[in-house]
């Protein structure tokens, strides 16, 4: 009774210290962002100082729409072009599907370092250049393996009778899609969306790279304001990101759990 | 509602071929059963009718018109699939109205008509459920209204009954019988279960590695097989094999079987008889001979008690006879006891060999 008792305990230890682990940063963060000093200096004082400072930085607000519009845009096309291309992989058999299917994998796992390396040389070669366009192009092509792969799990879920049964029905196979497959696969249509828009929002590495001076995306503007000198701002912003990403990421754990079921 | 006519279909995949060279005529209104085991190409031959999948040569029409190389969405048939494939997303009703909705009907007739179909499968009440709150019955007659609603010319059914418990699977036969009957429709079903062939169907068609062995009647087939696979698939038999004398053959040890029935053969040839379980009279002393009856002599291995009836199993020369008596409640016959068999020669059927 005793060992199990502590056991127990030291279960949930384990649990809230591993919680502490992952957000005591970030509480403390958010926190200081409600301080009145700027050097964290203790006891804390209550203010929304920073927030409304954070208002009036014209370059930090142009940045996070950017990356708004940016990860919205990103989103829509990832959905669209990653949900067709799942249904191509699901309906159709040709040469080189197999290949194709593996080679979705790789760019999930090469560094993003890398490929935003390669993306600048590329770019520059062809004579896409630097700039909103050229961040906007690198993250659909780092999100859309992230939305095939998701809608691809949900559609081995699907029943193949559905749309036959559809179509001996006498639905075509717009119907077919819109009417049979797409209700069904919405769910993984969903979180795909969310992981393409968390992808993009979120993304430094390869925006820094593709960024010009003048037109940066909101994690490259925080870098960029670190550097130049550390102001409590960067604590107010990053708290409404961080709020924001974990709403994101809440509806796409909740999304995917509806995904697996029935 | 029209005829369907398959001629010289053939379809390969790759070096499999799994139809070959196959005609069948199902008449106007008519209940027809594809019967075979698996991988004898009864369900590509009902795909081939449907139009999920087009044949390598051959013709197939609908009502006299050529269908062959025509999309199942354009065929107008109805199809109930092994696991009703009813869509998850929608309610029973919508289910049922999802023909006629693709089709552009208005929202009032639509109404109308789907009520009427589930009121035809008995459902009437339960348009508002998802299909994952029905039992397997019932998921099986929405899957039915919404094949028929439409009002197709054709209705497919694809081992409609299989995912079905035995007492089920009888109540879905008559109900699926009458639903037939009354709206006068031609009906395809296939199946691997003969006796669900044997009771549903006005004609069956055996299919056996892609060729049509033998189609007609249930009663024909029955009585009349052509082969010893038609003998052996659809119900029981015993067979003989030997050489044929004309009317019957000679067994390899010199006893003569007349057969009174079956195809006619030139004497000498390789053929075999096929008698039916239930037409064997068994006793324990011959009686008095009357002439024209076959007469075997045996000893008994085995009984199986069935309720109703008997299965006694019939050592006799290294071969293993099956005779099923009713039982009367007398003539219990005990296991080792050396019995005769007699059965006339109308009950024996003469098959070709090969």
């Amino acid at each position: 009774m005793a060992t199990t008792r502590i056991l127990e305990w030291l279960g949930r230890l384990y649990i809230w210290l591993l919680l502490a682990f992952l957000y005591l940063p970030i509480i403390i963060m958010a926190l200081m962002s409600f301080n009145v000093s700027p050097f964290y200096q203790l006891p804390f004082e209550w203010t929304t100082e920073w927030y409304a400072s954070l208002w009036q930085n014209d370059q930090l607000i142009a940045a996070t729409w950017n990356s708004v519009e940016i990860a919205v845009i990103t989103t829509i096309i990832c959905v669209v072009l990653g949900s067709a291309a799942s249904l191509a992989l699901y309906r159709y058999e040709f040469r080189g599907k197999k290949f194709l299917q593996a080679m979705l994998f790789p760019p999930i796992a090469i560094p993003w370092l890398i490929t935003g390396t390669a993306m600048l040389i590329f770019f520059f070669g062809v004579g896409i250049g630097r700039g909103l366009h050229a961040i906007l192009l690198g993250h659909v092509a780092l999100a859309l393996p992230y939305v095939i792969v998701v809608v691809s799990a949900r559609l081995q879920t699907f029943a193949p009778e559905l749309e036959e049964a559809a179509r001996s029905l006498g639905a075509n196979q717009w119907q077919v899609t819109r009417r049979v497959t797409l209700p069904w696969i919405m769910p993984g249509v969903i979180a795909g969306g969310l992981f393409a828009f968390a992808v993009s929002f979120d993304q430094f590495v390869v925006s820094y790279f593709l960024a010009t001076p003048g037109q940066t995306t909101l994690p490259v503007e925080i870098y960029a304001a670190i550097r130049k000198g550390f102001t409590p701002e960067i604590n107010a912003v990053s708290t409404i990101i961080i709020v924001v990403s974990m709403a994101l990421m809440l509806l796409t754990a909740r999304f995917f759990k509806f995904g697996g079921e029935k | 509602m029209a005829g369907v006519q398959v001629s010289d279909v053939s379809r390969s995949f790759g070096a499999h071929k799994a139809l070959d060279d196959v005609s069948i005529d199902f008449a106007d209104g008519g209940f027809y059963a594809l019967l075979g085991p698996s991988g004898s190409g009864k369900t590509t031959l009902l795909r081939q009718i449907a139009g999920f999948d087009f044949p390598d040569s051959g013709r197939i029409t609908i009502g006299g018109e050529s269908v062959e190389r025509v999309p199942v969405e354009k065929r107008r048939i109805g199809m109930v699939f092994q696991n009703y494939a009813l869509f998850p997303n929608m309610s029973v009703a919508d289910n049922v109205a999802f023909g006629l909705s693709v089709r552009g009907e208005a929202r009032a007739i639509i109404a109308t008509e789907v009520q009427r179909a589930l009121d035809l499968v008995q459902l009437g009440k339960l348009g508002g459920r998802r299909p994952h709150q029905l039992s397997g019955g019932q998921r099986q007659r929405v899957a039915l209204a919404r094949a028929i609603v439409t009002k197709p010319r054709v209705l497919l059914l694809d081992e409609p009954l299989g995912a079905l418990d035995k007492a089920l699977r009888v109540d879905m036969q008559i109900e699926l019988k009458r639903i037939q009957r009354e709206i006068g429709i031609t009906t395809i079903f296939v199946t691997h279960d003969q006796e669900e062939a044997l009771t549903m169907s006005d004609r069956i068609g055996i299919l056996r590695d892609g060729r049509l062995v033998q189609e007609g009647p249930p009663e024909e087939i029955y009585n009349r097989p052509k082969s010893e696979f038609a003998a052996t698939f659809l119900g029981d038999a015993n067979l003989f094999r030997g050489d044929t004398t004309g009317d019957g053959i000679r067994l390899p040890d010199g006893t003569a079987i007349a057969a009174g029935a079956g195809a006619k053969l030139a004497a000498g040839a390789k053929a075999s008889c096929a008698v039916r379980p239930e037409r064997i009279r068994i006793a324990t002393d011959a009686g008095a001979p009357d002439g024209t009856a076959n007469m075997l002599k045996g000893q008994v291995s085995k009984r199986i008690f069935a309720g109703n009836n008997s299965t006694y199993f019939v050592e006799r020369g290294g071969q293993t006879l099956k005779v099923i008596v009713q039982n009367t409640g007398v003539d219990r016959l005990a296991e080792g006891q050396e019995v005769v068999l007699r059965w006339s020669p109308e009950s024996t059927v003469l098959i070709a060999a090969g």
